[in-house]
């Protein structure tokens, strides 16, 4: 690819030297703050501009810190329950959407792309006033004080899951379908062993798409966590707004590899073509 | 296409099956919801936790006055800027992992596509910690500096003066270079799926009939690459508009955009009825933006 044997095509664009240049720069762009955050987390200094020796003190710090750590599994509980919720009721929209006809569609398949349109603040501020307005109990024991962020969650997360595994259904052949139940499937056979298998990478994509935005949210936390329900970007929020301390870089970092793990995982699973698909 | 779907009626228990939970979600925690800011956003404070939803128009009213239409006129400038910062940066790119060898695209739109994955919050953190008076990009501004400074001796001019780092956060460039940094993947695979569609003979066949690059560009690829820089546009462009993060860390006093006014009305000035009517005008913003992109799309849907 990168030999300089061949002379260069009239549409090989990205032998360019310009064009490679100008990849090059967006992405020192896009990684060089993160990559400046992840080695600085080591650095053992409290201002962070200069190299002064490899520590992994602000990570014993930062995983000896209670509340951010509280902040961490609050995080990971909500993204966990919000993507399984997110998952069903996606799922179901999505079929729903494309195997029936029924009154008022248009209307339904609108309201359910809504909360992707809606600015995140607006949603956010929503559901302040909607807890709020019905009282929801926010004294319940761990996890279930949760309750009203994984609900919000939800919400915005579940539509991404129907619009993956809706265009997933597109290819699907409908003649399979009633061949099973030709021979003999019930209605619950056909969508286990037939729908459902055809519909999985779709169900893989959603589902990491769900976490993610869950783990990524912080304007509808904002406004739907209490004193005892932070999570962790709402964590990171409050730590930069007082001070920006060392240990943010180490929770920060931590954060990145799980991201990135996680990206991986994905990839095992469906191949890179298949993650490029789904966004 | 229309034909093989199944009548609900003739369906009755697999839909009820499958449809009540999407449908009773929807309504139960979307659109009650956004019913009760709506009804909000039509009263007035009556005591310090009462609201009384009177039917008053005041609340619009004072949204009309210049200090909120010109935060209004201010969050759509911003935004619009971002979104033009995106779509010059992001198009070479795209056009570059269309072109780029196949087995090099997919990790070049995973390159892409793997901060838009990383926590939006750690990202403008760590943009932050860069543009610090102390981060690295002031220091490479100094060194800049520092180098323009050496040349004038070279050439016998008087040395600059001393180098004095300079603010970068905490200003509207600040919150324009946040927003690009947060919403460049957004702009860049919309426009790659579109370019990936494009039949790249049409190019050759530009090249070859004697036209530039330039001209080949302008002429046939942006044309035909209009429905993705449209998406593009529109995908950067709404988030760009309500954003609260980036505004809120790296904005300064003047920088403040409309989702930090709302903000501010729910948890500081405590006037939600208020906020309510500045988030549905929001809303409102949106809709008027996404009708006028899908009237555009039938206008070009009835020319073919």
């Amino acid at each position: 690819m990168f030999g300089r044997s061949a002379p260069i095509a009239p549409l090989e664009y990205t032998r360019k030297l310009w064009m490679r240049s100008w990849v090059g720069l967006t992405l020192l762009f896009l990684y060089a703050p993160l990559l400046v955050l992840m080695i600085f987390s080591f650095n053992d200094s409290k201002r962070n501009v200069v190299w002064k020796g490899f520590t992994l003190k602000y990570y014993e710090k930062a995983l000896n810190n209670d509340s951010l750590v509280e902040a961490m599994v609050n995080s990971l509980t909500i993204a966990f329950l919000a993507t399984i919720v997110s998952l069903v009721i996606g799922a179901l929209a999505a079929v729903m959407l494309w195997r029936f006809r029924f009154p008022l569609k248009g209307l339904v398949e609108g309201t359910i792309s809504l909360p992707i349109i809606v600015p995140e603040i607006c949603l956010g501020v929503a559901f302040l006033i909607f807890f709020a307005k019905v009282d929801w109990p926010t004294d319940l024991a761990w996890p279930l004080n949760l309750s009203a962020i994984t609900i919000a969650h939800i919400t915005f997360c579940f539509p991404f899951v129907a619009m993956v595994v809706r265009a997933r259904l597109a290819s699907f052949n409908k003649e399979e379908e009633e061949a099973a139940k030709d021979l003999g499937a019930t209605e619950w056979q056909a969508f286990r062993d037939v729908l459902l298998p055809h519909i999985k990478p779709g169900l893989i994509a959603g589902a990491l798409l769900a976490f993610t935005l869950s783990l990524d949210d912080f304007v509808i936390t904002f406004f739907t966590s209490g004193p005892d329900t932070i999570t962790f970007p709402v964590k990171v929020y409050s730590m930069v707004r007082f001070s920006v301390t060392p240990e943010v870089n180490a929770a920060s970092t931590i954060l990145i590899v799980l991201t990135v793990i996680l990206t991986f995982i994905a990839l095992k699973l469906q191949g890179v073509k298949g993650i490029a698909q789904t966004h | 296409m229309a034909g093989a779907l199944q009548d609900w009626k003739l369906q009755k228990k697999p839909f009820v099956a499958i449809a009540t939970a999407p449908v009773f979600w929807l309504i139960l925690f979307f659109v009650a919801p956004m019913a009760i800011v709506w009804l909000y956003s039509f009263g007035q404070n009556a005591g310090p936790a009462d609201i009384d939803i009177s039917g008053t128009l005041d609340n619009y009213k004072r949204a009309t006055e210049w200090l909120y239409l010109s935060i209004f006129l201010k969050s759509f400038a911003v935004a619009a800027l971002t979104t033009l910062i995106c779509l010059i940066v992001g198009f070479p790119v795209a056009m570059a992992i269309t072109f780029a060898a196949p087995k090099w695209r997919p990790w070049m739109l995973l390159g892409i596509m793997l901060p838009f994955w990383t926590n939006l919050l750690i990202r403008t953190y760590a943009l932050m910690a860069l543009m610090g008076t102390n981060g690295y990009m002031n220091k490479g501004l100094g060194g800049l500096w520092e180098g323009a400074s050496w040349f004038r001796t070279l050439v016998g001019m008087q040395p600059l003066e001393a180098w004095t780092p300079v603010q970068l956060l905490y200003n509207n460039f600040a919150v324009v270079l946040g927003l690009v940094y947060v919403h460049l993947p957004f702009m860049v695979l919309p426009l790659y799926s579109a370019l990936d569609r494009l039949d790249k003979s049409l190019i050759e066949a530009s090249l070859d009939l004697g036209a530039g690059h330039f001209k080949t560009f302008m002429k046939v690829v942006v044309p035909l690459a209009a429905p993705g820089i449209v998406a593009g546009v529109m995908i950067t462009l709404i988030p760009a508009l309500g954003a609260y993060l980036t505004p809120d860390l790296m904005g300064g006093t003047d920088s403040q955009m409309i989702a930090n006014v709302i903000e501010r009305q729910f948890k500081r000035a405590n006037d939600w009825p208020f906020g309510a009517a500045l988030s549905f005008l929001l809303i409102y913003a949106m809709f008027i933006l996404i009708a006028l992109q899908s009237m555009r799309a039938n206008k070009v849907k009835e020319a073919r």
